[in-house]
């Protein structure tokens, strides 16, 4: 078995059914078809781009360069998971909140992953570590977006109620439990509903590419187990780390809550 | 007795004074001349420079939880967590024992409301309703200082009265009564002394000025 390389022309005969839609939407004055064409382009032309790219760094095997990609990876992941607030704290917290807990458990999962899972030699073989980081931060991202974005818009409402709590001397944690479950619950069902999902309703992308690539469905779904337990765990972690962190912001030690830190964004999105 | 002591809060000037037990302090003022943000200061809700005691125990030495239990704060709309009122009168914070539900059922009829009421979802319970309803959360646990924001604001006279002869009854046990009201009746029949907040102008410093 393996994998059957496509061609250009295997790629345009793709493309018939978007290029066909994209027909239609103009025929029919949809407005569509641009918005299409320009996400199709830049699909492709990214996906060129890190292809290329990879293709350099694999050929280089250097762990100066695993790591540089690696951090053009995390910086994405950061800047994404702060521009989807609508909220800022001063300084440099909310870049913490935002960074920090995806930057020291995505590295640690990935090692797990490499080193000690599938052991690949050397341990920081960009084959392995790149996709794994990039699966790991992903998911790490939507969640961590997601916990930070309900429990400071939790506090927001809930402002009231938690103050009402403090007054009669519950601790900033009491206070704010019903918004940090929320929270918790809110970062971790895109990855929770993907798990019970998967095998029934979809397919991971990861196994289909194994498969299709001639890989033992079995052996296959092995490496699917291991990177969705690798990523449920990373970004359950992720979530607690960065949902306490945001708490601790929003409160201070006399448990008082402090959202005249909050900075509201100028809505440029 | 709760002592104030150069307490900086919000735009208001320091401020100094002292309630002694079993007494009433009433805070008067126009509208945004800082009553609520001295209140919420006093119960350390808010940073807030300067001192605050009681009985001699500084602030700065208790912890937040505890002083928030003797020094309670009642906002003018009182917030809520909960659905129904019920669960909010069972929780004690910190590990504490919840009151007797004998004891929550005394303080709901003393303001005029019924053990259904706890029941009742708290978006149909009219805001006098609430109000009363937080005002027995809070004096539940026998808080020694009550810091009360226009506690009859949304009360009928009867019912008004009912609140005010559970303050009086609270003040004979030592209560000290921290009042922040426009009902000048309720505040010369309940109150031993006034603190006069002055209008806060626009800009950050101007000649605001408080009187005992």
């Amino acid at each position: 078995m393996g994998y059957a390389p496509l061609s250009l022309t295997d790629l345009a005969v793709s493309s018939v059914l978007l290029v066909a839609s994209g027909a239609l939407s103009l025929a029919l004055r949809l407005g569509l078809a641009r918005n299409m064409a320009t996400a199709a382009l830049r699909m492709v032309l990214q996906l060129a781009v890190v292809a290329l790219l990879l293709k350099f760094i694999f050929e280089v095997d250097s762990p100066w360069w695993t790591a540089l990609l690696a951090a053009v990876m995390f910086i994405g992941a950061t800047y994404e998971t702060v521009s989807r607030q609508t909220w800022r704290l001063p300084g440099w917290q909310t870049w913490m909140l935002g960074a920090g807990p995806q930057f020291f458990i995505g590295l640690m999962t990935t090692l797990i992953a490499t080193a000690a899972v599938i052991g690949s030699d050397p341990w920081y073989a960009p084959r392995y570590v790149l996709p794994i980081l990039g699966m790991v931060l992903g998911n790490t991202l939507s969640g961590v977006s997601l916990v930070l974005d309900s429990i400071v818009d939790g506090a927001s409402r809930g402002r009231a109620g938690i103050e009402a709590q403090l007054a009669l001397g519950a601790s900033r944690f009491e206070a704010m439990s019903q918004v940090m479950r929320r929270g918790f619950t809110t970062g971790l069902m895109p990855i929770l509903s993907s798990m019970a999902a998967t095998g029934i309703v979809t397919l991971p992308g990861m196994m289909t590419g194994q498969i299709m690539a001639g890989v033992n469905p079995v052996d296959a779904a092995k490496y699917q187990v291991m990177i969705l337990l690798l990523i449920s765990g990373a970004t359950a972690l992720s979530v607690l780390v960065a949902g306490l962190g945001a708490v601790l912001l929003l409160t201070d030690e006399r448990h008082r809550l402090r959202l005249d830190r909050l900075l509201a964004r100028a809505t440029t999105q | 007795m709760l002592r104030v002591a150069y307490l900086k809060a919000g735009p208001l000037p320091p401020l100094s004074f002292q309630v002694e037990n079993g007494t009433c302090l009433a805070v008067e003022g126009p509208s945004g001349s800082g009553k609520s943000s001295l209140l919420r200061a006093i119960a350390d809700l808010d940073p807030s420079s300067g001192q605050v005691f009681i009985d001699g125990a500084a602030r700065h030495e208790i912890d937040p939880q505890a002083w928030r239990r003797a020094v309670r704060y009642v906002a003018a709309e009182p917030g809520w967590w909960t659905d129904t009122p019920r669960p909010t009168f069972e929780t004690a914070f910190q590990g504490g024992a919840p009151a007797p539900a004998s004891k929550v059922l005394r303080l709901l009829h003393r303001l005029g409301l019924t053990e259904g009421q706890l029941d009742q979802s708290l978006q149909t319970l009219s805001t006098g309703e609430r109000q009363r309803l937080a005002l027995a959360r809070a004096v539940l646990d026998e808080p020694r200082v009550l810091l009360l924001d226009e506690p009859t604001a949304a009360l009928d006279a009867a019912t008004a009265a009912l609140v005010e002869e559970l303050l009086k009854y609270l003040m004979l046990s030592g209560l000290c009564l921290l009042l922040a009201s426009h009902d000048q009746g309720l505040i010369a029949r309940l109150s031993d002394a006034r603190l006069q907040l002055a209008k806060m102008p626009a800009p950050r410093h101007g000649p605001s000025r408080a009187v005992l």
